[in-house]
């Protein structure tokens, strides 16, 4: 049987992480299809037949989809799983909301956010915001998996030509009406893709101080994270969260400044490859899984740290 | 109107969580357990909107074991005015919560069901959109803001790339953020009326519902450790380090 991938896109293009749960959805098996629902979306199905790993797309394209409802996507989604042993998407905000209403009409058991393949039925998953691993095993004939996307590769993006089919829409579902979406534009890379984020915490004091993160992260060409305590504390918007209930990053570099690492926070961000912690609190948990760390007044430090970073720049030119 | 609002019992967020040496699970004997962090967001909206006057009846749900009724004790003492607890032992997979809290839905007909949007024990993050599919109902997930209308809520939810404002129809499933609102304590005097406020006793089997698990847990294991590190002694030494040891920048 086949894999079905649910395409993430904003009807211009794939989101990243859709190439992310193409790699893991390929290892489940190798006969991979993508539904791409979308609306005015001929660029979207283009790209994901162009991706090597796919063998075919579905694409329905209808104004229901413009705004990527769960419960549009939803009746649509149910009429073309047959074919299918499993459905799968990606493991962030889109594929949370999505997937459990598929799964319950399948009446399927899901399986979140997994980090691992063992076989066709069996996946590894964190559990109690990533102090465990369990290694479970679905015995629902379809399964319905969410991938984070963190834990894999993204697939490459061109070198494909699949087959793109066209199909037709679900019902539409009439009790819900999208109003606006407030995205937060900014030049920087993704904060769930960059190579370094640089993410700072309640020590920050106020939203002001945060232009000391900004400057660094210009310099390092890096994504701007936060801890929950300095977004509740209106510090930053939410979409920089890192943690359980935010997201999951897995720079090179990730760089905690004011941050005094709450398990929860830890969470999102400590299979980082390298990790700096910047604390003025010799005692901060977030110490005991940082390979480097510098018990210092952020105040004073970050300064320092850009100069330094300017330095390096002006030696190497 | 009428809200319902379910709340589950978990490992407090404060406790370090220690995997079982024989791999079958988590330690749970002798570790403090609280109302899973969002469900308290989640009753806190519930009691605000009928102090507001727009909900007559909040009603707290629970499905586990016996000392699962802690967790609607403590809905009781923040302002729910009665609970209902539905016996079910063991691990319980969302699906199958789902299936329990739709039972509960067509019994007592409430306009709205509030819960967290993720438990932090399995961090599945699945009952509230399965709820709403078998029950037909939208579902307004990761909600950091509710306005009450009248035949509709309008509701702002946190997504990833910031934030996103729909309008769902009454009745409807809302998924709580820890964003929601400050959830208030429960007061002394709160705490022992909350003893007199009727609580139902009910099981799962009487309910028809399977509960079996549909997925095995084959085995739970401590996640890799991570290197201990060391302390640098100045940014110009960090710099360097991350220049030449780590070679990241």
């Amino acid at each position: 049987m086949s894999v079905l991938l649910i395409a993430e896109h904003n009807n211009t293009e794939l989101r990243p992480f859709t190439f992310n749960a193409a790699t893991a959805a390929s290892k489940i098996n190798e006969d991979l299809h993508v539904l791409v629902l979308g609306n005015k979306s001929d660029s979207v199905a283009k790209a994901a037949s162009e991706i090597p790993l796919v063998k075919k797309v579905i694409h329905v394209d209808n104004e229901i989809f413009d705004n990527f409802t769960a419960e549009n996507y939803t009746s649509t989604i149910l009429k073309h799983v047959d074919n299918y042993s499993h459905i799968v998407c990606s493991a962030n905000t889109f594929g949370k909301n999505l997937m459990p209403r598929v799964a319950a009409l399948l009446d399927t058991s899901q399986v979140s956010d997994i980090v691992n393949i063992i076989s066709e039925d069996t996946f590894l998953r964190p559990i109690y915001a990533g102090n465990a691993f369990a290694t479970v095993k679905s015995t629902d004939k379809k399964k319905c998996v969410t991938i984070r996307p963190t834990s894999f590769d993204p697939a490459p993006s061109t070198g494909g030509s699949a087959e793109i089919v066209k199909s037709e829409p679900g019902d539409k579902f009439e009790s819900s009406k999208f109003v606006k979406r407030e995205e937060i534009k900014s030049d920087r890379p993704e904060l769930g893709t960059a190579r370094v984020v640089i993410s700072g915490g309640r020590g920050m004091q106020n939203s002001d101080n945060f232009k000391l993160i900004t400057a660094i992260a210009d310099k390092l060409n890096a994504a701007i994270g936060a801890s929950r305590a300095a977004v509740d504390a209106g510090y930053i918007t939410n979409d920089h969260q890192v943690g359980q209930t935010g997201k999951v990053v897995v720079p090179d570099l990730y760089i905690a400044v004011g941050i005094s690492g709450a398990i929860q926070h830890l969470a999102g961000m400590k299979e980082s490859k390298v990790i700096v912690a910047i604390n003025k609190d010799g005692e901060a948990p977030i110490f005991s899984v940082a390979d480097y760390g510098l018990e210092a007044d952020l105040f004073e430090a970050l300064p320092q740290f850009l100069e330094e970073l300017n330095k390096l720049n002006s030696i190497q030119k | 109107m009428k809200i319902l609002v379910a709340v589950k019992r978990v490992i407090d967020y404060n406790v370090q969580v220690r995997v079982k040496d024989d791999g079958t699970g988590v330690v749970t004997d002798n570790v403090k357990m609280s109302t899973n962090p969002p469900d308290d967001n989640a009753i806190e909206e519930a009691v605000k909107i009928k102090e507001s006057g727009k909900a007559k009846e909040v009603v707290a749900i629970t499905i586990g074991d016996d000392k699962a009724q802690e967790t609607v004790r403590k809905a009781l003492a923040v302002g729910a005015d009665r609970g209902i607890h539905v016996k079910v032992d063991g691990i319980v997979e969302p699906l199958a919560v789902s299936k329990i809290l739709k039972k509960i839905v067509e019994k007592e007909n409430p306009d709205l069901v509030f819960m967290g949007k993720q438990a932090i024990d399995d961090d599945c993050n699945q009952t509230g959109q399965m709820l709403a599919a078998i029950l037909n109902w939208p579902q307004a997930t990761f909600a950091s803001k509710i306005e009450v209308k009248e035949k509709s809520l309008e509701v702002t939810r946190e997504i990833d790339e910031g934030l996103e404002t729909i309008e769902v129809n009454i009745p409807a499933i809302v998924t709580c953020d820890l964003r929601l609102n400050e959830p208030r304590y429960a007061s002394l005097p709160n705490i022992m009326k909350a003893k007199k406020k009727p609580l139902e006793q009910l099981n799962a089997s009487d309910l028809g519902v399977d509960t079996k698990a549909r997925i095995e847990q084959i085995k739970v294991e401590e996640p890799p450790k991570r290197k201990a590190g060391i302390k640098v002694a100045s940014v110009s030494e960090l710099v360097q380090k991350l220049k030449n040891e780590a070679k990241v920048i």
